[in-house]
């Protein structure tokens, strides 16, 4: 049995978490405040994906692995130069806006026709990654539909583990409610897995591997074409920062006791 | 005037549960406001009677729903079968429901089936000038926006813990069941069952009213030189079982144990609260030994009243993201709770 594995992995950009983040509304809808200058690295879940894709090729020879991302060729270019060296992929872009405002709908229809050109994909072994919800929109529907438009109809989402059986089916862990995982059981590929953490720690920049990934991605980086996402009929009424700050109380130089006390009463209060 | 459409699914015995009731009264009030627009409730589950008989009352014009064995289980491709047929026998232009994690993964490919547009997450909704406008979240809770669509059909997946759950009367009720064959390629996968990540007992509760969550402070040098990661351990499962607390963690700490260093094992990635974790909802939350850094604190979004423990007066806590800090050492501090709580428990 052929048990190797066609992978491809939608990951988008987002802006680095510890960034602070501010609303604008320009000409074509709402937009994030210097947005371009903003360090962004992968978008964190199909940052797991891409990992777990490396995994799992490592351990099945004859497979491989495709990083498919629709975000600005600059910024994305920026982000390759670390993520190039976590882990072996060829790069298909895309060169358009990567920001939450955006429609999953028109992203997914972008991503699937990217997706159908890739010369040699094999879509009776493919397992279409991702992650379950990006950081920026966190809609978690863009994977399913980029699924269905490939005719893909076994889907999972909120993975954290994949791991074949001997006979080529999928056992498969996902997210459920109350902290608990469901296992599934799917014959084989092809599949939509949108991860959630998964397994595995992030790797280690490995600078070889970087340099040998830039050889393809460079150019892939050039051809990227580019896609508008007009999304006219999707209308934002308002944007906003919430108003988070409190007024925080700090109690010092009290006992353990007296702050135990006061936190129990809090708790039953 | 719309043509509104509630999906559900139904649990093991047929009913439905919080989740699917909140649904309900959002899609009461939305129907309300909206003036003239009728409702339907939409049933997906191994039996559905039961369901229909809870929501006698609620108002629905009447109820449809796909119903057989296979249909039971949370599986993609049964899933989003059920949901299409039951959108093209209403010829629903609004769809609303609960953002559960089976609707949730089945959704987006019924929204990609019917040319629909959806917003999952969603977390309020209201009429403004004839048109629904629905609030949501961008950028893991970071911006707040709410938006509005004119393409039919369109998709709304509510949040859980966003409205309150209808609990009206009981009744008789029809169900008109759309029949729906299952082809061999929507049957390719098994649902093998559930398992819980909590070796030991359950620790993540999402209906409790405190959420506890430990930072990978638990696990440092403390002030005598050392590490006591076997008392945090005790300390922190015993103080989350006393207080029937949801236990939570920040992302350093689940880390930790991915990198082999002394763990509380019992937490998991489950556990995280964050960016990259869960946004759980609880009235009240207590940080103990985490720092408050940006990426945790937005998974703390619809925590209501919090407080954190930390011995540094200058965390992320102190910025305006706690309503109170206690600048202390949650060794001491939870230890002394541990004998207040039970002390109580023998009175
Ligand atoms: C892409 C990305 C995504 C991220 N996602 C998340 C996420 O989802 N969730 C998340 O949590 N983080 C996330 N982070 C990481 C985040 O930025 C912080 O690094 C992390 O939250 C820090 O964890 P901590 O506060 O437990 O640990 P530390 O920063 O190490 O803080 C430990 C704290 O414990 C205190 N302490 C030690 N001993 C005691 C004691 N005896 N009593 C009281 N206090 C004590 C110390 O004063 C210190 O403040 C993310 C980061 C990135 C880059």
């Amino acid at each position: 049995m052929n048990l190797s594995f066609h992978i491809v992995v939608c990951a988008g950009i987002v802006p680095d978490p510890l960034q602070t983040l501010e609303p604008v509304i320009g000409d074509s809808g709402p937009a994030l405040k210097n947005e371009m200058l903003l360090p962004a690295v992968l978008d964190p879940w199909a940052a797991h994906a891409l990992y777990e894709a490396a995994h799992l090729a490592r351990g099945h020879a004859g497979s491989k692995v495709w990083l498919v991302s629709l975000s600005p060729r600059a910024k994305l270019q920026q982000v390759m130069m670390t993520v190039a060296q976590k882990a072996p992929f060829e790069l298909v872009a895309l060169d358009g806006p990567a920001g939450g405002f955006t429609d999953s709908a028109e992203v997914a229809g972008a991503l699937a026709a990217a997706i159908e050109a890739i010369p040699g994909l094999d879509r009776s072994r493919l397992l279409l990654f991702g992650g379950w919800e990006s950081a920026a929109r966190g809609a978690g529907t863009t994977l399913a539909m980029v699924g269905e438009r490939l005719g893909i109809f076994d889907q999972f989402q909120g993975v954290d583990e994949l791991r074949v059986e001997p006979d080529g089916s999928l056992r498969i862990l996902e997210r459920v409610e109350g902290g608990r995982h469901q296992i599934s059981r799917c014959a084989g590929p092809p599949a939509v897995l949108g991860w959630a953490t998964g397994s595995l720690a992030e790797p280690p920049n490995q600078p070889q591997l970087g340099m040998q990934n830039m050889r393809t991605i460079l150019p892939a980086l050039q051809r990227a074409q580019s896609v508008a996402l007009p999304a006219a009929e999707l209308r934002f009424v308002r944007v906003a920062l919430p108003s988070q700050q409190r007024q925080t109380r700090i109690v010092r130089d009290v006992a353990a006791e007296e702050v135990a006390r006061e936190i129990v009463d809090w708790i039953r209060g | 005037m719309e043509q509104v459409l509630l999906l559900l699914t139904t649990g093991e015995n047929g009913s439905i549960g919080k989740a699917e009731r909140e649904a309900v009264t959002a899609t009461r009030n939305l129907v309300c406001a909206l003036g003239g627009s009728v409702w339907t409730v939409g049933l997906i589950g191994g039996t559905i009677s039961p369901a229909a008989e809870q929501l006698a009352g609620c108002g629905a014009a009447g109820f449809v729903g796909v119903e057989g064995k296979e249909f039971a289980v949370s599986r993609y491709a049964s899933d989003a079968a059920a949901a299409e047929a039951l959108c093209r026998a209403i010829g629903a232009g609004l769809v609303l429901a609960p953002g559960s994690s089976r609707l949730m993964r089945a959704l987006g490919g019924v929204a990609q089936r019917l040319g629909a547009r959806i917003d999952t997450h969603v977390v309020g909704l209201r009429v403004q000038d004839g048109a629904i406008q629905a609030d949501r979240w961008y950028y893991r809770q970071r911006i707040e926006a709410t938006l509005t669509r004119a393409h039919r059909p369109w998709i709304l997946a509510l949040d859980p813990g966003s409205f309150p759950p209808w609990d009206g009367a009981p009744g008789t009720a029809s169900v008109k069941r759309v029949p729906l064959e299952l082809g061999p390629e929507a049957q390719r996968t098994d649902v093998v069952g559930l398992q819980a990540v909590d070796t030991g007992e359950q620790t993540i509760r999402p209906e409790a009213e405190l959420l506890f969550v430990a930072g990978a402070g638990w696990t440092k040098k403390q002030p005598d030189g050392k590490t006591h990661v076997e008392e945090a351990a005790h300390l922190i499962l015993e103080f989350v079982r006393k207080t029937k607390a949801s236990l939570g963690s920040s992302k350093s700490l689940v880390d930790l144990a991915g990198e082999g260093q002394a763990v509380l094992p019992f937490l998991t990635h489950l556990h995280q609260v964050g960016q990259t974790g869960a946004t759980p909802r609880h009235p009240k939350g207590l940080a103990t030994c985490c720092h408050g850094e940006e990426p945790h604190v937005v998974g703390w979004r619809f925590i209501g009243e919090r407080r954190a423990i930390n011995l540094d007066a200058n965390c992320g806590w102190a910025r305006g993201k706690a309503d109170v800090l206690y600048v202390a050492d949650a060794f001491e501090v939870l230890r002394a709770a541990l004998r207040l709580l039970e002390g109580n428990e023998h009175r």
